[in-house]
This record gives C-alpha cells, sequence and structure tokens, in this order.
C-alpha cells in the first residue's frame, strides 16, 4: 500500500484541517479527527463508502457548517477571509443547483451579482465563462431546456466565473451517463491544469479519482476518517489516452484494494 | 389540430348545446317560469331588469376585489412574517387555522352586528374567507427554496434581504400564484355568503341581497339571471389569474408550460 505524502502539490497550502471532527445535531459522528492538507496545485479527490463523510468534510471546508471541534485554516487565515484575491473559493453540487427561472446567462451571472463587484464588463466575463464549458450557444436557454450535462456545465461556468483559486466539487458528475461523465472529466482535467487551480473532488468512482486526481485520499466510515492516501504519479496535462494506459490500470487497481480495505475496517467495533 | 381555438370552442359548444336542451326540455314538458325557467325566459329577465342587475353586480364586484386585495396584501404580509420568524408562526399560526376552520356564517352575524357599516363588514367577512390560502401557500412557497442554492447563497455570503429578493421570493412565485387563483374564487364566495348572511338591502346591495329578494317575490328567472352574473363573475377571475400564471411562470415552471398541457 502506498502511504507516502507524496512530492506533487508541494506549493503553498491551501487548506489545512487540524484535528477538525463533526457531530450532527441529532447525535451522528460524521467525522472523528480528521487531519488533511490540501496545497496549492493539487488536484485532490476523496473516495470512500458510503457514510465515510467525504461529503461533510468537503462541506466543512466550504463552510457550509461549523466543526464540532479542530481547527480549519483557509490560507492560513480565517474564512473572514476567504474572497479576497488569491484566496477565491467556489463549489459545485452534486445537483447543478440552478434557478429554473432565470436564463443560463443570468444563473452564471449570479456569481458576480452576489460579489457586488464592479469593474470589468460582467457581461462579457459570463460569455467568457460559458464558452468555456462549450456553451456560448445557449446563454439564451433555460436550465429545462439543457440535458443534465448541460446543466452541470452551467454550473461549472458559474463556479469559473469567481476565477476561483480553490475549487470544491461535490460528486458532480455522478448523475450522469459514463460517456458523459468521461467527457466532463476531460474538460475538467485539463481546465484545472490551464488555470492552475486547486481542486477538492468528492467522488464514488474509482476510474473517475485515477483520472483526474494527482492525489487521492480514501475515506472509511464509523466514524468518517481518513483510512490512506495514493498519489497519481501521471504527468499534467492529462490526456484521453490515460484511460486506456496500463498505469491507469494498476493505479485504479490499487486503489480499488485500498478502498476494499477501507470498507471491511471498522473502529467501533 | 390542438391549438388556442379547439380548446376556447369545445367548452363554448358544449354551454350551447346544453343551454340548447334545457330550453328544449323547459317548452316539451311546459315546466312553469316560477318553478324552473327556461334560458330564454332568463334572458328576458336580464333585459327587463339589466339596470338592477349590473348595480347590484358592481356592488359585489367591488366587495369582492376589495377582500381580495386585502387578502393577499394581508396573507402575504404574514406568510413573510411567518418565514421570517420562527416564533410568530407558533404562536399565531393555530389563529390562523382557528379563523379558517370557523364557518364563515358562523362569525357573519357577529362581524355585522359590530361593525356598521355594511359594506365594511362585507368586506372583512370575505376577506376572512380568502385569507387562508394566501397565507399557506406563500409559506410554503418561502420555504420551498432549492437547499443547495440555500447553501450556494450562504456561501457567497449573500445577505437576508438579498437571498429573499433572489432566491425566496422568486422560489415562492409558483405557490404564490396557486394562491392567488384560490383566493380569488374565495373572496367572491365570501362576498356573496357574507351578504346572504346580512341580508340587508340598503342603497347598495349586491347579487346576493337581489337573489334573496327575487325568491321572496318567487322571480325565479330574475334569481337565475343574478346567479349567471355570478358565476361569470368568477369564471372571469379565475381567467384572469391563470393569464396572470401564464405570464408571470409561462418561460420556466412546469404548471404553466404550453407544451405540458
Amino acid at each position: 500500500m502506498n502511504l507516502g505524502q507524496g512530492t506533487i502539490g508541494d506549493g503553498a497550502v491551501a487548506v489545512a484541517v487540524r484535528a477538525a471532527e463533526k457531530v450532527f445535531p441529532n447525535g451522528t459522528r460524521a467525522l472523528s479527527p480528521i487531519d488533511l492538507t490540501v496545497r496549492q496545485g493539487e488536484f485532490l479527490s476523496l473516495i470512500g463508502p458510503s457514510g465515510c463523510g467525504k461529503s461533510t468534510l468537503l462541506k466543512l471546508i466550504a463552510n457550509f457548517y461549523d466543526t464540532t471541534a479542530g481547527s480549519l485554516a483557509w490560507w492560513q487565515g480565517d474564512f473572514s477571509k476567504v474572497g479576497q484575491p488569491g484566496r477565491r473559493l467556489a463549489f459545485v453540487f452534486q445537483e447543478p443547483t440552478l434557478m429554473p427561472w432565470a436564463r443560463v446567462a443570468a444563473n452564471v451571472r449570479l456569481a458576480l451579482d452576489l460579489e457586488k463587484q464592479d469593474g470589468e464588463d460582467p457581461a462579457a466575463k459570463v460569455a467568457a465563462a460559458l464558452k468555456q464549458v462549450g456553451l456560448a450557444d445557449f446563454a439564451g436557454s433555460y436550465p429545462r431546456q439543457l440535458s443534465g450535462g448541460m446543466k452541470m456545465r452551467v454550473s461549472i461556468a458559474r463556479a469559473l466565473i469567481d476565477r476561483p483559486d480553490l475549487l470544491l466539487m461535490d460528486e458532480p458528475f455522478g448523475a450522469l451517463d459514463e460517456f458523459t461523465r468521461n467527457k466532463l472529466d476531460l474538460d475538467l482535467v485539463q481546465l484545472a491544469w490551464q488555470r492552475r487551480l486547486t481542486t477538492l473532488f468528492v467522488t464514488h468512482s474509482i476510474y473517475e479519482a485515477v483520472f483526474l486526481s494527482t492525489r487521492i485520499v480514501v475515506m472509511a466510515a464509523n466514524p468518517g476518517r481518513i483510512f490512506g492516501e495514493l498519489v497519481v504519479d501521471e504527468p499534467q496535462p492529462r490526456e484521453e489516452g490515460f484511460r486506456n494506459s496500463l498505469r491507469f490500470v494498476k493505479t485504479c487497481q490499487e486503489l480499488s484494494a485500498m478502498l476494499a480495505e477501507a470498507s471491511r475496517q471498522r473502529l467501533d467495533a | 389540430m390542438r391549438g388556442g381555438l379547439w380548446t376556447t370552442l369545445a367548452p363554448l359548444l358544449v354551454g350551447i348545446v346544453l343551454l340548447c336542451v334545457w330550453e328544449a326540455a323547459c317548452r316539451f314538458f311546459e315546466i312553469p317560469q316560477y318553478l324552473f325557467p327556461a334560458p330564454s325566459a332568463i334572458a328576458a329577465s336580464f333585459q327587463e331588469h339589466w339596470s338592477y342587475l349590473l348595480t347590484s353586480l358592481w356592488t359585489t364586484v367591488r366587495v369582492t376585489l376589495q377582500a381580495f386585495a386585502f387578502a393577499v396584501v394581508i396573507g402575504t404580509l404574514v406568510a413573510f412574517l411567518f418565514v421570517q420568524s420562527r416564533f410568530a408562526q407558533v404562536a399565531f399560526f393555530p389563529y390562523v387555522v382557528l379563523l379558517q376552520v370557523t364557518p364563515i356564517v358562523a362569525i357573519a352575524p357577529l362581524i355585522i352586528i359590530l361593525v356598521k357599516s355594511t359594506s365594511v363588514s362585507l368586506v372583512i367577512c370575505a376577506t376572512i374567507i380568502a385569507l387562508f390560502p394566501m397565507i399557506s401557500n406563500t409559506i410554503t412557497g418561502l420555504r420551498s427554496v432549492d437547499p443547495g442554492l440555500l447553501s450556494y447563497f450562504k456561501m457567497k455570503k449573500a445577505g437576508r434581504l438579498r437571498t429573499l429578493m433572489r432566491l425566496r421570493i422568486p422560489s415562492a412565485l409558483p405557490f404564490f400564484l396557486a394562491g392567488l387563483r384560490i383566493s380569488s374564487g374565495l373572496a367572491l364566495i365570501g362576498a356573496v355568503v357574507a351578504e346572504f348572511v346580512a341580508g340587508t338591502g340598503g342603497r347598495n346591495s349586491g347579487l346576493a341581497y337581489l337573489i334573496l329578494n327575487a325568491g321572496f317575490q318567487l322571480d325565479i328567472p330574475l334569481m337565475f339571471a343574478a346567479l349567471g352574473l355570478i358565476a361569470v363573475l368568477g369564471i372571469v377571475m379565475f381567467m384572469a389569474m391563470t393569464a396572470l400564471t401564464q405570464l408571470m411562470l409561462g418561460h420556466w415552471h412546469e404548471s404553466a408550460l404550453k407544451d405540458n398541457l
């Protein structure tokens, strides 16, 4: 098993999670103390069996709710400084999470509207973001007129228009068919590389995790904790050909074995 | 073809056929006018009493619209209050329900005694009837916000007002409009029922009093003419609300999409 700390992502620390715990008001212990360091430029995937708290961990980092114990630091500061240049954060949900009453352009623009920034022409920014996800021709459509994959692209455009330094994604392609998912994965991994994005990605799919990530953190359930990690030492930018390579298959096997072990182990026994 | 013309023509055709059957049956069985008048007799009565009928109609329309307006304004405000404050909802909602479940015919005499002006008491009664669907629907609407979008607004550090304007109100719109459709009809029912209970005429009496009076005088065709006007008023209000819904939701909400019909 490869538990090495790895050499990728030796940049500055983007997020530091220190002994963070999460117990929900109903008593569910979602996360036992977690230590995790995310470095700038990493593409880090969280993977594990259902109930392992990977989504909870991501939402803690997004500050959707507070930790029960332990601490989190964003770029060595607290959350109040998030949003400043160089410390921008964006979240992509499991669902596209679009406003059904607004056109695609207005949905993407929402990110800017809520920031109340002035300066650059928002319409031009929206157009650029939509072009980046290949939806330049759909600015005037309503979400209901788009396919699942296209809605997800709108959601990604809304995240990208913020020019995030840290992109958090919670199983964004889980509901899509495999073909669409593969296409979006390729677009995402290349985009993340071009923009030097730091990305935290929650997934259920071994293949997706291996294809996208520079580092994979395997989590175990009952209570949610980090079981181990795996560095994917594949050069950037990733190409579609990686999927068919022997390295890919081997890494998938390794990850699969780790996951099987993580699913077997229980701490509370 | 399933165009718009057909959806207008079909109900119209049914109506005409029913009227013809009605007329024919009345003539064939020689039913006396004071029992069940034929459409022609109702039309004749309308022609004879049109100014009386239209004056009464205007009174009923006024009471209905005033009550409807009050119900919408009060209902929406109460809903906003309840959604903003958990305490307000817990403390006051049972009384809103109480107002809803108590039959208006039981409260109306009390209101009519307490309030001096008959027209004001009629509006109060009709408002009480029309109020509940507005409160209940608007609350449901304001709470039916996509939790993901709510998280998104929170992450973007959007304030309460901004979240209300950009997220809660648009999300609530379909429910609010459904409330309007129910409430407009109830306002009319309230206006008519309250006038029946009040049973007063005076200078500005409405269609309900006209029906009561016509009943006393066994002028059944006039009764039917007034009844017809009430029905038309109800249909017009319903159609207006449907058109408003179409206008505001037609481009996005499932309930109003043309291709779903």
